[in-house]
């Protein structure tokens, strides 16, 4: 058993694997001169497909496929995701790749930037606009955020084949129950502190929601100042960061298997370092109740760095390796669900987003 | 419109897409109708240089005999016949 580790970077990808998870072989970069905002490992079908987003600053977006292991990569003649016609809208990047739940083995999902979700049934050969969350009434009042305006997350339910979650900056949660059809948004109990209306119903700058796969009604969201959790499938949220020593940050991260187990690499909101210049990942075991500080293995003082909305992750192996990916281009793994942490790459590019996940 | 006989310049980071030519063969009485042609031969490669709605990328150049395409109209640039295109990545990247 091998675990393979995607790394996307500002300027290329690179991949790393490792029998143990602590000895790691790395191989980049590929796809260079390219920003990899989102990766995938899709392993439903039995092989491994990596899924990359590659936008050059030059020659625009585009999205690719290797199926050996990053040794080659394929990218349809045809534009893989693209704005119909009548849309008006062009693609500016891909935010995120997400292959759909386990019986849809067919099914990945891209978000993109202008706001909006695409979805490919094979296997992300080819991509359809999502029409019902494009015409959405709500659209035009989505703004960008410092990123851009963009729909960054996308949770496909692992067992009811019709919800999805997304999440986007700014706009906060959407749902739907249909298959893409209807959508609402479930932000209740969000803070919008960048407005005068600090509930809104729609419009927060929401970073990053990971979802409970052992309980999928558990949801844990970092938003642009405080992490939350919600119990009711997001009906509403709650604040649980009482407990970190930082209400901001970009990524959450949750454990395949173990539930209630969730991570978080929070960063102070007044300097958008971590405090004190600690490199600490946090874990909690009871849902964001309490949390540790994990950082045995991990730089003592002077880490004036960030982890970015899709640079911390967590692999399906047992136990559960964690992984992230830094601003300043290091790049640490757990073999042991954070007790201890090991550096697999440094002086990459800043890391934009890493995946992992056990390839044959 | 008469389909006037072109040749389009292609910097070498975009020769691969063309099966490693430097040079392409093209018609088209505009800068939009020759990058038509490329497309219908070319998709890979068109959409290095133009969106899905047919804009011109931000930092990719063309030049009509020497003329910044922008300048004259953008994709509704004329080409006379012999004329020659060329592709060039502006400054940007780092």
């Amino acid at each position: 058993m091998d675990v393979l580790l995607a790394v996307g970077t500002r300027k290329g990808l690179w991949l790393a694997r490792s029998r143990d998870r602590r000895q790691w072989e790395v191989t980049g970069p590929m796809l260079p001169l390219a920003d990899v905002k989102a990766v995938a490992i899709d392993t439903r079908s039995g092989g491994t497909r990596l899924l990359a987003a590659a936008l050059d600053s030059h020659f625009g977006p585009s999205m690719v496929i290797s199926d050996d292991f990053g040794a080659t990569w394929s990218e349809p003649d045809d534009a893989p995701i693209a704005f119909p016609a009548d849309t008006g809208a062009a693609l500016e990047g891909v935010w995120q790749l997400a292959p759909g739940p386990e019986n849809q083995p067919g099914v990945v999902y891209a978000g993109v930037e202008p706001s909006a979700l695409f979805r490919s049934d094979d296997g992300g050969r080819s991509f359809e606009l999502v029409r019902g969350l494009w015409e959405h009434p709500h659209r035009e009042q989505w703004f960008p955020g410092g990123g851009g305006k963009a729909l960054h997350t996308v949770i496909p339910h692992p067992v009811e084949r019709d919800r999805v979650i997304v999440a986007m900056s700014t706009g906060g949660v959407y749902q739907t129950a249909d298959a893409g059809t209807n959508w609402k948004p479930t932000n209740t109990g969000i803070r919008a502190d960048f407005q005068p209306e600090e509930y809104p119903e729609f419009g927060q700058c929401v970073h990053k929601v990971a979802m409970d796969p052992t309980e999928p009604d558990r949801l844990f969201l970092q938003n642009h100042g405080e992490l939350y959790r919600s119990g009711d499938g997001g009906a509403g949220w709650e604040p649980i960061s009482d407990d970190l020593p930082g209400d901001f940050g970009f990524p959450v991260a949750t454990h395949p298997r173990r539930p209630g187990v969730v991570y978080s690499f929070p960063i102070s909101s007044g300097t958008r370092f971590p405090e004190d210049g600690r490199c600490r990942v946090y874990r909690s075991e009871d849902s964001g109740t309490t949390w540790q500080g994990l950082d045995n293995g991990l730089p003592e003082d002077g880490y004036w760095s960030a982890v970015l909305r899709d640079a911390l992750c967590c692999d399906d192996a047992e136990p559960a390796g964690i992984y992230f990916g830094s601003r300043s281009g290091e790049v640490y793994a757990s073999a042991d669900e954070g007790d201890s942490w090991r550096l697999v790459a440094r002086n990459l590019p800043d890391v934009l987003c890493v995946r992992a996940a056990v390839v044959g | 419109m008469i389909a006037l006989a072109v040749t389009v310049r292609l910097p070498s980071v975009l020769r691969e897409l063309a099966n490693g030519a430097g040079y392409l063969d093209a018609s088209g009485s505009t800068l939009g109708e020759v990058l038509d042609g490329i497309g219908a031969r070319y998709p890979m490669l068109e959409r290095r240089l133009r969106d899905e709605q047919g804009e011109l990328r931000r930092y990719v150049n063309f030049y009509v005999d020497g003329q910044e395409c922008r300048a004259i109209g953008g994709t509704a640039a004329p080409v006379e016949e012999n004329a020659e295109v060329m592709v060039i990545p502006s400054v940007a990247g780092g």
